[in-house]
């Protein structure tokens, strides 16, 4: 780490620790920009698991920091609804004026429907056929980098890897892949001066294109015979065929999100763990074999979702802590996935862990990811590749990281491959 | 203790000695055998650990529970005779039952 990233994370240390314990609040964008979340999670692991922050910029709500009290809400969604006109899954809630209704933030049974539809395409079968092709585009990519000099590992590597393969989910024209990295970040920005979008009014005008373009492709392949891309599936599907055009946006936006952020920074994720912990990635390199337990452990390390929220629907005891219907529930995942009661040296990245399986970064319950084995093959190909070319890559800098408190993840990270 | 086969979807049997008490999931786990994942430890709450039970089997090994059905209902390739196996504890009852796998988990 160079020297203003631990100034930061020391002065955060201090200010965690010393500051009373009712005033911690821990959704706040400029701490996970800063990387300096760590800390305040440590505290309240330790001091008050199940936490209440009476006063936010996203109102109050509460913090879930251990494993086993996020396990118990993400598995109880009978008492905590993901329901979007209850505020859906994420802090900040859905807006009323443009709602957008997906199948992560609906529950029972409309959820279960729609989540069937689409499952089939990220089943283990249909991975097997789709294994060819993110090789021989992970391949492309890896060959046709610098060598011996400075890119950006986030843009050269892990969008254009996740894009393509969205763009292959989707069948979505190729030379137009990089709409759907922008529409991503469109749909998961806060609107600001300076940010990806300036106003809530220019982040809905790019979703509405988004939909636009999307109903093109719906258009044709409804009137085509039924084929395996998403699109196809869900203008056929019994469940989502006859969705409102708000609704075929919101689920595009979740498939679009879902299958593009979070691989995306794993995949920067994993690169710069490495750097962090160099002895990991030689022990790796002198046994391939060992990619099985890094895979997901890179994804527990990352922790691509910050969060994920609930909105609880009766009353429930959560850790000793009376939560009440209506209260704001938010599971830290990036906390619980440090939590050293469940997890050894959680701050590590342990290419040969004990059951590196069992982490929280894909949820559980009936929301669990759906696309979870497919991100795991790629991440997988991507490090195979690596391996097999044994390329020395060398992190050049800190990375640069996305200002959110629900997506964890980069914008930059300079590296360099060795020649 | 009783002895567990599980067989692969390539047709691959792994013959493992099974804690009492514990569940066959933790069986195939603690076995190293593959594709039994069990991703959550055994909450029913992932179904990475999904066999077919054979029909004889059924009377010992129990039948799914509502969260079970549930978990099962977004796996892949289920049958009427699928399970979670974190679900079914181990007792000397089931010595000598047989499970097959799905071609992957999901």
């Amino acid at each position: 780490m160079n020297h203003v990233s631990m100034d930061v994370l020391n002065a955060a240390r201090e200010r965690a620790w010393s500051m009373p314990l009712a005033q911690i609040a821990p959704a706040d964008p400029q701490l996970f920009k800063d990387n300096a979340q760590w800390p305040f999670f440590e505290r309240l692991r330790k001091e008050d698991p199940v936490h209440y922050t009476a006063d936010s910029e996203f109102g109050p709500y509460w913090s879930i920091t251990k494993y086993k009290d996020i396990m118990a809400v993400d598995t109880n969604h009978k008492a905590f609804s993901s329901l979007s006109t209850l505020g859906g899954i994420s802090i900040r809630d859905q807006r009323a004026d443009f709602p957008l209704p997906m199948f992560i933030a609906m529950d029972p049974p409309t959820h279960d429907e729609q989540r069937k539809v689409v499952s089939p395409i990220v089943a283990p079968g249909n991975l097997a056929v789709l294994e060819h092709t993110i090789r021989e585009r992970a391949v492309a990519i890896l060959d046709g980098l610098p060598r011996g000099e400075a890119f950006d590992w986030v843009d050269r590597v892990s969008i254009e890897l996740t894009t393509q393969m969205l763009a292959t989910l989707f069948d979505f024209p190729f030379e137009d892949r990089r709409k759907l990295t922008r529409w991503s970040d469109v749909a998961t920005t806060v609107a600001g001066p300076g940010g990806v979008v300036e106003t809530e009014e220019q982040r809905q005008t790019e979703l509405r294109e988004c939909a636009g373009y999307f109903m093109k492709l719906w258009n044709e392949r409804v009137n085509a015979p039924p084929r395996g891309d998403l699109v196809s599936m869900l203008a056929h599907g019994e469940s989502t065929r006859n969705m409102t055009p708000q609704e075929f946006l919101g689920n595009l936006i979740l498939l679009i999100v879902g299958g593009n952020d979070t691989t995306r920074n794993s995949l920067t994720g994993g690169l710069y763990a490495f750097s962090q912990f160099p002895e990991q990635y030689q022990k790796l390199r002198a046994n391939h074999a060992l990619l099985d337990s890094t895979i997901p452990e890179i994804i527990r390390w990352q922790t691509p979702l910050a969060h994920m929220r609930r909105t609880a629907i009766v009353d429930q005891d959560v850790g000793g802590k009376h939560i009440k219907a209506g209260d704001k529930v938010i599971m830290w995942y990036v906390s619980g996935n440090r939590d050293d009661e469940v997890i050894a040296n959680p701050n590590e990245l342990v290419v040969d862990r004990a059951r590196p399986r069992q982490h929280l970064s894909f949820g559980f319950g009936i929301h669990r990811c759906v696309g979870n084995r497919l991100a795991e093959m790629q991440l997988r190909i991507v490090w195979e590749e690596i391996l097999k070319r044994d390329l020395d890559i060398e992190v050049l800098d800190e990375p640069e990281r996305v200002l959110s408190t629900f997506i964890k993840g980069y914008t930059n990270l300079p590296v360099r491959i060795r020649n | 203790m009783p002895k567990i086969t599980f067989i692969e979807h390539n047709g691959t049997a792994h013959v493992v000695d099974a804690e009492i008490g514990a569940s066959v999931m933790r069986a195939a786990v603690d076995n190293n055998v593959p594709g039994i994942d069990g991703d959550c430890g055994g909450e029913c709450a992932c179904a990475t650990c999904h066999v077919y039970v054979e029909p004889e089997w059924e009377a010992v090994t129990g039948s799914r529970t509502e969260s079970e059905e549930t978990m099962l209902s977004f796996a892949a390739a289920t049958k009427d005779n699928s399970r979670l196996s974190c679900q079914i504890t181990v007792s000397d009852a089931l010595d000598g039952l047989v499970v097959h796998m799905p071609d992957g988990q999901h």
